[in-house]
Order: C-alpha cells, then structure tokens, then sequence
C-alpha cells in the first residue's frame, strides 16, 4: 500500500497533536501533587536538618506540616543589616525573590556562584525547651559539578556548631556527587564548627578523611570520586555563613561575641 | 497466531529480552542497587512496554511504513514522559532516586525493538500480551540482580536488613563492588550462563 506525501505528514502532524495532548493533559492534571510533594519533601529536609526527622524514619505528609508548625519558627531576616523584617515569612519565597530584580542584589563574586542575593532571606528558628532557639536553620545554595544544590544548614545557639546539613535538590552525579545525600557522610558535619576563632567562615571538605569532631572541627571527609561537588558544597556554606549572606545575622545572633 | 499464554511466557525464560536478545542492558545496570528502585523501574517499563505495544499495534495498518520509526519514538517518549509525571505525583522518594533513569525507558531497546518486531505485525490484544511478557521478562533480570545486589551491597533487602554490616557493629563485611555497576554485568552474565545451561538451545553456534 502506497502512502501520499499528504497523508504522511497529516499523519504525523496527527500523531505530535495526540501525543502532546495526552502529555500536556497528564502534565496539567497531576501538577498540583507535584507541587505538594515537593513542598512536603523540602519541609522534611528541614526537619531531618533539625533532627526532628530521624533518617530512614517514614512519615505522612500530615505529620510533616504539623511537627513544622509546632517545632519551626520561619523569619524574614535582611541579609544588609541582620534584622528581621515583618512580612509574610511562611509564604516568602526565596527562589521567586533571588530572580526578581526588585527583591534581590547582584551578588559579589563568589565561589559558589550565586549570581543574585535576595535582600530579604527565609531563615527557619527551632524552638528550644524555655523559649530559646536551639538552632539557626539557614538555606545554601551553590553550583556543584553538574548543577546547583539546594539545601539547608543547621547551626547551633552558639552559630558556629553544624547540628546538620542536608539537600533537597541537586543533579549533580549518581554515587560520586549523589552522595551527598547519603546520609552518612551528612552525619559527619555535625559538631563541626563553620568559624574559626575570628569568626570567617573556615569548615572545608577536604579530600580523604577528616578525624572526628571534636579533633577536627573545621574539616570534613570528601566526597570519592567527586572532588567538584566537594569544592562546591565548601564554598556554598562558606558563603552562605559569610559577611555577604547570613554573617550579620549570625553575629547578632550571638551578641557580644564580635570578631 | 500463538496461545495467548505462550506469548506472555516464552520472554521469561525461552527468549528473555536481557539475557537473550541482551536489549536493554544499560538500565539493568543503573537501577538495580537496590529492590525498591528495581520494582518501580520494573513496572514502570512494563506499562510503557504495554501501552506502547498497544499504540503501535492499533495504528499499524495506519503508519507510513517511510516514517514508522519516528512515529513510534514519538508514541513512546509521551508515555515515558507520562510514566515520569505519575512517579513524581505518586512515589515522589522513589521517582528522586531513579532520577534521569525513568527518562531513558525512552533509549530502552526493549520498548523500541517489541513495537518494531512484534506490535506493527500483530492485533492488539496480542501486542499487549507481548509486551506485557517482555516487561515480566525484564522485571525477572532486574528482580533478581537487584535482590542480589542489595543483600549482598548493602546486606539490607526493600531496606530491611537482613546481614549486619561490620560498620554497624555487625558481622557482614558489605561487598563494595555489588554497589557499583559492573557487577550487574557480572550478574546478569551468571544469570545467562545459567539460564543456557538449562537451555542449551539459546547458545549461540560458534
């Protein structure tokens, strides 16, 4: 049977509009679950950075919103000066803000290469036993190898103690950057410490093993086989705590203790 | 035509897509460190091997023999593309680790080869049958070197340990080489060794 050239393109224009209706329709009806989830996945990671999520531990996306509105405290903070500013902190978007000329600042150069710095940044305050915060949770962000990853870093009272740090977005390589998801070698950041003595941002990731803690507190094991996504994930919480992002906040944070 | 039953079992063991045809492999390889990547990848495969084994067979007396290739690719990519969208909705953990994986059931020789060599020359009903007897056949190789892999890598199977590593105080010295790629290689090079000992029609003339 001989096909006219008519016929063959009628038929694929015929076939290109079935299949993107069948693509855009799944696209459109399953958008909002989507978004959800990755709300919900983003909420967890903040609270497995605050310990309130134990690793491995399942758990429903009811129980997520609810141990994050009775443990988190979300704030609006401006980067300039440290303060915090009044403002709808639960519904702040900072990806939105970080794109949008009115809301942000060229960023200075900087080795996580973050082009925009929001003026108003999203910081989660866990609430301790007496009214105290018992941990600064901040977001970083910073190029890896292949792309940028997204996270949160916790910090305790004394702003210079990791309780932990984890990522909810990344691309970077499947068993050589992708570990950073693992959730051992997360496990070794806590109880180092993000300043030294003068408070400039010192933890690294270094390549080979860092000792424990307590011996070694401004360095952590490097990632095998991804010495790039190491290098990044430095510098973007180096940044992050830094003079440029969250320095100020972090030293009102800890009062008097000035450089 | 052959008995509907024949069609769905013969791809398990007689003429399995991996270990026979050997189509498919690269996937094999990447979600088969652990059983809960391999379970959803394998259904996965198998809905998009059956919806597009469908497509193709209804439309086949319609398809322009000049431009069939593209016009399946395009049928597959938009059911992978679908496949995709429902792991994010539904198995948001899940569909985060496979990651880039569920987008290259699209490069997946099976997809492609079943709707070429079996859904443009036959009804629909069997069309779905095959591809529902590929799938399983895939699912077979990718069940088995995922259990493997798992147990044996991380001494855990569906996450629930099973052999307690050394790092945790346990016995199991976890085998680092079963969490890397070229051990499916391995594995799925035993699996045919064995399966053609059993089978000694599959092996191929020297």
């Amino acid at each position: 049977m001989a096909f006219s050239n008519g016929y063959i393109i009628g038929f694929a224009g015929a076939v290109c509009v079935g299949c993107s209706i069948f693509v855009a329709g799944s696209a459109v009806a399953l958008r909002e679950r989507q978004e959800l989830n990755a709300v919900v996945d983003k909420q967890t990671q903040v609270l497995k950075v605050a310990g309130l999520v134990k690793e491995g531990e399942a758990i429903t996306p009811a129980e997520v919103g609810k141990r994050f509105e009775e443990n988190l405290v979300p704030k609006l903070v401006d980067l300039e000066s440290g303060e915090y500013v009044d403002g709808d902190a639960a519904g702040f978007d900072m990806d939105a803000a970080m794109k949008d000329p009115a809301q942000s600042i060229e960023a200075p150069a900087n080795d996580a290469k973050v082009a925009r710095l929001p003026k108003q940044g999203l910081v989660y305050e866990l609430k301790g036993a007496d009214g105290q915060v018992s941990a600064y949770i901040l977001p970083v962000e910073g190029k890896g190898l292949w792309s940028t990853l997204k996270g949160f870093i916790a910090l305790e009272p004394d702003t210079t103690t990791v309780a932990g740090l984890t990522f909810y977005s990344h691309k970077e390589t499947p068993g050589l950057g992708g570990e950073v998801d693992n959730p051992k070698w997360k496990a070794l950041w806590a109880g180092r410490k993000v300043f030294d003595d003068k408070w400039t941002p010192k933890v690294e990731v270094i390549k080979g093993q860092a000792g424990p803690a307590a011996d070694d507190p401004y360095r952590v094991d490097g990632l095998s086989g991804a010495t790039l996504t190491s290098r990044g994930v430095t510098y973007l919480v180096q940044f992050w705590v830094g003079p440029e992002a969250f320095g100020p906040y972090l030293e009102k944070k800890r009062g008097g203790a000035k450089k | 035509m052959a008995k509907p039953s024949k069609i769905v079992l013969d791809p398990l063991f007689n003429d399995n897509p991996i270990a026979l045809q050997v189509l498919g492999v690269c996937s094999a390889l990447a979600v088969t460190t652990k059983m809960e990547t391999a379970v959803v990848m394998s259904i996965a495969v198998i809905a998009v091997l059956m919806a597009s084994n469908a497509a193709i067979s209804a439309l086949r007396n319609r398809i322009p023999p000049s431009i069939r290739i593209i016009v399946q690719l395009t049928v597959i990519a938009s059911l992978v593309i679908i496949v995709d969208q429902v792991l994010k909705a539904y198995v948001y953990e899940v569909s985060k680790q496979m990651s880039v994986f569920v987008g290259l059931i699209i490069t997946n020789c099976i997809v492609m080869g079943r709707a070429e060599a079996f859904a443009m020359q036959n009804g629909v009903k069997d069309s779905i049958l095959d591809g529902l007897g590929n799938g399983l056949g895939y699912s077979l190789i990718l069940l088995v070197v995922g259990a493997f892999r798992e147990v044996f890598g991380s001494g855990s199977f569906f996450g629930i340990q099973v052999l307690k590593p050394v790092t945790e105080g346990g016995f199991y010295q976890t085998n680092g080489l079963m969490v890397l790629a070229p051990s499916a290689f391995i594995l799925i090079g035993i699996f045919i060794w064995v399966l053609r000992t059993f089978k000694p029609d599959q092996v191929e003339a020297e």
